[in-house]
C-alpha cells in the first residue's frame, strides 16, 4: 500500500502553514521527513489523519491506495484513523491516558475497529506488547502507563498503533523526548517492525542522525515546502539544496560518518 | 493488602483523628463565645438569686474547670450523649435526630440536582465553545454565582407560590397528609418505604423548589469548573492520541475526557458542598424547613451551649464525611494517587 501526498495545502487563521507538499510512502520503506521547528513536519503528518486543529483549511490531495482520504466523510475516516494509518506521537508520557491501564489502552480500538471479544483481544495486547519486547507482557496488561520507563512507554505506544495491523505508521519525533541511550533501541524497532510488516513508516524527525539510522527517503522540509527529497544516501552524502547543505553542515561531524 | 483498601483504611484513621479535633475545636469555640449561658437561660428573678444561679450551673456542669467540662463532654459524646438541650429539655441526641434529616434530605436534593446539571451543562459549554449555548451557560453560572441565597429563595417563594401558586408553600408536606412513619427521617424515602405516593409526591412537591434554590449556586460554579477543566482535557496530548486511534466521539468523552476532568471537579464540588450547608440556615428559615439550620439559628440565639456544640459537631462531621468521599474518589478515579 503506497500513500501519495500531492500538492498539500494547509493554512489555519488565513495563515498558509503548508504550501503544497509532495511525499510518497511505500510498503516496507521508512520516509524520513527532516526540517527545523515551525517547518511543517509535525502539521503533514495530523493532515494525514485529519486531526488538524480547528479552523485548519486542507486542499490537495491525500491518497491511500486508490482511496482519497481529503474528501472521506468522517465515519469512514474514524474507520482509517488507527485501523489503516495509525500515530506515534513524540511524549509517551502525554500521549498515554494516565488513569487507564495499559490493557484498555491496547485493546479498545481493535475491538472497535477489528469487532474482538475481549478475550481475543487481550491475547492479540499481549502478544503486541511480547513484539515491542515489553519484559512481562502479561502483568504489563493490566499496569498504568506511569509504571512504565520513558522508553518502555514508547513501546507501548508503538504497540498500540499496529494493534490493529496499520498499512502506514506515522511516527512523530518518536524518539525525541526519550535519553539518548534507549533512542536507538526504539528505533531499531521501528526499522525491524517496518521490514517485518511491511509497513509504510512516515519518521518525522528534526535530528538527522535519527534519520541516517534508519530511512530509506529523506525529505527535508523549510517553511511549508519539501525543498529536498530523495535516496537517503544521495541526499545526506550530496545534498543538492543549500538548505540541506547548511543542515548538514550544522551537525556535529562525526555523527554522519 | 490491595492497594485502594490500605488507602481507604488510612483515610479513615485520619478522618477519625479529625473528628476528635473537631470536639475539641466546637467546644473550645462555643465556651469562649462572650456570653452568658446562665443570662440567657434564667429568668430576670432568678438571675437575682445567687442560689439559683449556682444550682443551675452546677446541674449543667458550668462550675467545674474548663478542662473537666471538656473531658466529661467527651466522656459523654463517647457515650452517644451529646448533652441536654437547655431550651428543649431534651437530650441533644434526639433533637438533631429529629432536624438533621430534612437538612441531609434537602441538601441531597440540592447535591444530586447540581452534579447532575453542573457537570452536563459544563461539558456542554465547553464541547460548544465559543457558539451561542456556551454564552447562555455562561449568563446561567454567572446568575447562579452572584445572586444571594436568601434573596433568591424569597422571590422564589413569591413567585412559584404566591404568585403561580404552582409550588406548594413551606414545611416538608401536606399538613392533611401527616406524613410517613418515620424510618430513616427522609420524608421522600420514607413515602416511599411506606408504599405511600401521595406522600411521596407532596413531598418531592415541597422539596424542588427550596433544594433548586440551594443548588443555583452550585450549579453554577460546578458549570464553570467543568468547563474549564473539559477544555483543558481536550487540549492533551492523549485526546488527540485517542482521535488517532478513530475511536468513537462518544468513548473518547466519557473514558477520555471526562475521567482526567473528573479530578477538579469534585475538588471544587466538594468545597461548594460545605458552603452549601451554610446556605440551608437561611433557604430553612424561608421555606420553613425543619431542619438543623434553623434549629442552629435558635440555639445560637439562646445560648444554648449542647445544642451548639451538637450542630457544630455534626456539621463538622458532615464536612469530614465529604472530603472523605472526595479522597477516596482520588483514589478510585487516579490509580496514581492510590498506587502511591
Amino acid at each position: 500500500m503506497t500513500l501519495d501526498i500531492t500538492g498539500l495545502r494547509v493554512s489555519i487563521g488565513g495563515k498558509e502553514i503548508l504550501r503544497g507538499v509532495d511525499l510518497r510512502l511505500q510498503a516496507g520503506r521508512v520516509h524520513g521527513l527532516a526540517g527545523e521547528s515551525g517547518s511543517g513536519k509535525t502539521m503533514t503528518g495530523l493532515a494525514t489523519l485529519g486531526l488538524l486543529p480547528h479552523g485548519a483549511r486542507t486542499t490537495g490531495s491525500i491518497r491511500l491506495g486508490e482511496r482519497e482520504l481529503l474528501t472521506l466523510p468522517p465515519k469512514e475516516l474514524n474507520q482509517v484513523r488507527g485501523g489503516r494509518i495509525a500515530m506515534v506521537f513524540q511524549d509517551p508520557a502525554t500521549s498515554l491516558h494516565p488513569m487507564l491501564t495499559i490493557g484498555t489502552q491496547l485493546t479498545e480500538h481493535m475491538r472497535h475497529h477489528l469487532r474482538l471479544g475481549k478475550a481475543e483481544a487481550k491475547a492479540r495486547a499481549v502478544e503486541l506488547l511480547g513484539k515491542v519486547r515489553i519484559p512481562g507482557p502479561e502483568e504489563a496488561y493490566g499496569r498504568f502507563p506511569h509504571q512504565f520507563s520513558g522508553g518502555m512507554r514508547q513501546r507501548i505506544a508503538i504497540a498500540i498503533a499496529l494493534a490493529c495491523s496499520p498499512e502506514v505508521l506515522i511516527a512523530d519525533e518518536p524518539t525525541t523526548a526519550l535519553d539518548v541511550t534507549v533512542q536507538a533501541g526504539v528505533l531499531r524497532l521501528l526499522r525491524g517492525l517496518c521490514d517485518e510488516l511491511g509497513l509504510a513508516v512516515l519518521l518525522v524527525t528534526h535530528d538527522l542522525g535519527v534519520m541516517s539510522a534508519v530511512a530509506d527517503e529523506v525529505s527535508v522540509m523549510k517553511d511549508g515546502l519539501v525543498v529536498e527529497s530523495g535516496p537517503r544516501g544521495r541526499v545526506l552524502r550530496e545534498p543538492e539544496h543549500p538548505y540541506t547543505r547548511a543542515l548538514l553542515d550544522s551537525l556535529p561531524d562525526a555523527e554522519l560518518r | 493488602m490491595p492497594p485502594l483498601a490500605r488507602f481507604l483504611i488510612r483515610r479513615v484513621l485520619l478522618a477519625v483523628l479529625m473528628a476528635w479535633g473537631i470536639t475539641l475545636v466546637t467546644f473550645v469555640l462555643t465556651n469562649l463565645v462572650p456570653g452568658d449561658p446562665v443570662a440567657a437561660n434564667l429568668g430576670q428573678r432568678a438571675l437575682g438569686d445567687p442560689a439559683i444561679v449556682a444550682q443551675w450551673r452546677a446541674e449543667h456542669g458550668l462550675d467545674k474547670p474548663l478542662w473537666q467540662q471538656y473531658l466529661l463532654h467527651l466522656q459523654g459524646l463517647v457515650q452517644g450523649d451529646l448533652g441536654t438541650s437547655q431550651q428543649s429539655h431534651r437530650p441533644v441526641s434526639q433533637d438533631l435526630a429529629e432536624f438533621v434529616p430534612a437538612t441531609l434530605e434537602l441538601a441531597g436534593a440540592a447535591i444530586l440536582v447540581s452534579l447532575v446539571l453542573g457537570v452536563a451543562f459544563g461539558v456542554i459549554a465547553a464541547l460548544r465553545r465559543d457558539r451561542l449555548s456556551d454564552h447562555a451557560l455562561r449568563v446561567l453560572s454567572l446568575v447562579g454565582i452572584s445572586v444571594p441565597t436568601f434573596w433568591l429563595a424569597l422571590v422564589a417563594f413569591y413567585v412559584f407560590f404566591y404568585r403561580l401558586q404552582i409550588t406548594p408553600g413551606s414545611g416538608r408536606v401536606d399538613a392533611a397528609l401527616g406524613g410517613a412513619p418515620a424510618v430513616t427521617g427522609l420524608q421522600t424515602v420514607d413515602a416511599l418505604l411506606a408504599g405511600r405516593w401521595d406522600i411521596f409526591a407532596s413531598a418531592v412537591g415541597h422539596l424542588i423548589t427550596p433544594a433548586l434554590v440551594l443548588a443555583l449556586y452550585t450549579i453554577g460554579l460546578l458549570t464553570r469548573f467543568t468547563r474549564s477543566a473539559v477544555l483543558e482535557v481536550l487540549g492533551q496530548d492523549y485526546v488527540r492520541a485517542a482521535r488517532a486511534k478513530g475511536l468513537p466521539g462518544r468513548t473518547i468523552l466519557f473514558r477520555y475526557v471526562l475521567r482526567s476532568a473528573l479530578v477538579p471537579i469534585i475538588t471544587v464540588a466538594g468545597l461548594a458542598f460545605g458552603s452549601l450547608l451554610s446556605g440551608t440556615v437561611l433557604v430553612e428559615a424561608i421555606f420553613a424547613w425543619p431542619g438543623i439550620g434553623q434549629y442552629a439559628y435558635k440555639s445560637a440565639t439562646t445560648l444554648d451551649l449542647p445544642a451548639v456544640m451538637g450542630v457544630g459537631l455534626v456539621v463538622g462531621i458532615v464536612y469530614l464525611v465529604i472530603n472523605l468521599v472526595v479522597d477516596v474518589l482520588y483514589g478510585v478515579i487516579d490509580p496514581r494517587v492510590r498506587l502511591q
